[in-house]
């Protein structure tokens, strides 16, 4: 039998996790767009657009990440689409992400005085010069924090897509665990590789809450 | 590129769905009642505590909130066994989910805490209670009803990635799902399913957290 030492596990470990950066890149602009989209849907002044990016949340929202991956792999599969893996994972994450991000992203918008949207109606600014010149950046404030917050949610959320046969870090370590027979090792390592990528992002959404909140503060 | 769609392929199925979802309801039942304990206990260490235990806490919280749930279930479900405690699926299973919505849930309910009146702790205080039997029966309640949305909105997101305990071969609807479209190859059929039946437990789990918080906090806030 072939002696595996603690690097050789940490370095095909850390091969993967490319992977994972990669995925999680992907999921969170691709998802910020469409999430950008929904957000107008979700504040518009139609109601039936309004209704449908409701909907549209609270059904990415109530319903499993895995079952959506599932219906994204094997389901297109039935159409005579080929769908590899990674496409089938890049896309239903970018949908979850973008339910979230939307409602997330609803709430700075909200967080705005209603007197800022009279002001600049009464300056006869259209819907969309609205949102550029006076709500956007106003809520932009808000929104970093959660919005980085939420990333967190996506690194763990890639996690996932090693179920549907996607190549990364969880993947990873089920095939190395199955070489190696050291679970206890290589599922903690995997953990640890996870944590380096996200606590730093959980940390920066707190420090910016923080200061952001400072700022405030100060007004 | 046409897709007939068959739903009465599932219907043989049932007595697995039905398991899957008693399964299901069954983890998130425990899991759930389990796991705000754990982080109620978490959350008054890391609020009042003594100080030796916060640090520990803190690096629990931090550990379990920065890393994904399906890597918490195969660590508790292949790795320990390595030190000799070999779990049931179900049980790590059920582990898993206290262990991740503690974690969750002590940051919610410290939140709460935090959120609670300096008054209250000092009206405690000079009724002679001790800083736990303030914290037990003065301010406990009033902090959870606080963050009630924030706990409930939580334990239906932990129902919902109970879908992964599938992975470790627990029984629960995910599994039932894989189970029928490993059968019948009807894949669209049996996801479509079951996504709408994690939909509706997820409605309904919301409205009777609603409804309960409504009986466990009868008291408005002030």
């Amino acid at each position: 039998m072939i002696e595996f030492t603690l690097w050789d596990i940490l370095r095909n470990l850390l091969l993967a996790a490319r992977w994972t950066v990669l995925l999680s890149l992907v999921s969170f602009i691709g998802g910020g767009a469409v999430g950008l989209g929904l957000l107008f849907l979700r504040i518009s002044k139609r109601r039936s657009l309004r209704a449908l990016a409701k909907y549209y949340i609270e059904l990415f929202q109530g319903t499993p990440l895995l079952m959506q991956l599932f219906i994204a792999f094997f389901g297109l599969g039935l159409f005579g689409i080929d769908v590899p893996a990674w496409l089938a994972a890049g896309l239903a994450l970018i949908l979850w992400t973008a339910a979230f991000l939307a409602e997330i992203w609803r709430g700075c918008v909200e967080a705005v005085g209603k007197g800022q949207w009279e002001a600049s109606a009464s300056l006869g600014m259209g819907r969309l010069q609205q949102m550029r010149y006076v709500i956007l950046p106003q809520a932009l404030k808000v929104a970093v924090p959660p919005t980085v917050g939420f990333s967190v949610q996506v690194v763990k959320g890639t996690a996932l897509t090693s179920i549907i046969g996607f190549v990364e870090l969880s993947k990873a370590g089920t095939v190395v665990t199955n070489a190696t027979f050291q679970p206890f090792t290589v599922y903690g390592l995997v953990a640890l590789i996870y944590f380096a990528l996200c606590w730093p992002l959980s940390k920066s959404s707190q420090i910016l809450e923080r200061k952001l909140n400072v700022a405030h503060r100060n007004h | 590129m046409s897709y007939h769609f068959e739903f009465s392929w599932l219907l043989q199925y049932y007595p697995q769905i039905v398991k899957g979802i008693v399964i299901t309801i069954e983890l998130i039942s425990i899991g759930g009642v389990l796991g705000i304990l754990l982080g109620t206990f978490c959350a008054w260490v890391r609020a009042l505590g003594p100080a030796w235990l916060k640090p520990v806490v803190a690096a629990y919280v931090e550990l379990i909130r920065n890393t994904p749930f399906l890597i918490q279930l195969f660590f508790i479900f292949f790795g320990l066994p390595s030190l000799g405690l070999q779990l049931s699926e179900l049980t790590a299973a059920n582990l898993a989910m206290i262990v991740n919505l503690g974690a969750y849930s002590c940051e919610i309910i410290r939140a709460g805490i935090q959120a609670t009146p300096k008054g209250q702790f000092e009206a405690g205080a000079s009724l002679a209670m001790t800083p736990f039997e303030t914290f037990r029966h003065v301010v406990l309640v009033p902090s959870l009803q606080r963050i009630w949305p924030a706990l409930s909105s939580q334990v239906v997101i932990v129902m919902l990635g109970s879908s992964v305990v599938s992975q470790i071969a627990a029984e629960d609807l995910t599994f039932a799902a894989n189970f029928i479209q490993s059968r019948t190859f009807r894949a669209f059929e049996a996801y479509i399913v079951s996504t709408a039946i994690y939909l509706a437990l997820a409605i309904l789990l919301r409205q009777l957290l609603a409804v309960a918080g409504g009986f466990i906090f009868p008291r408005r806030l002030v």
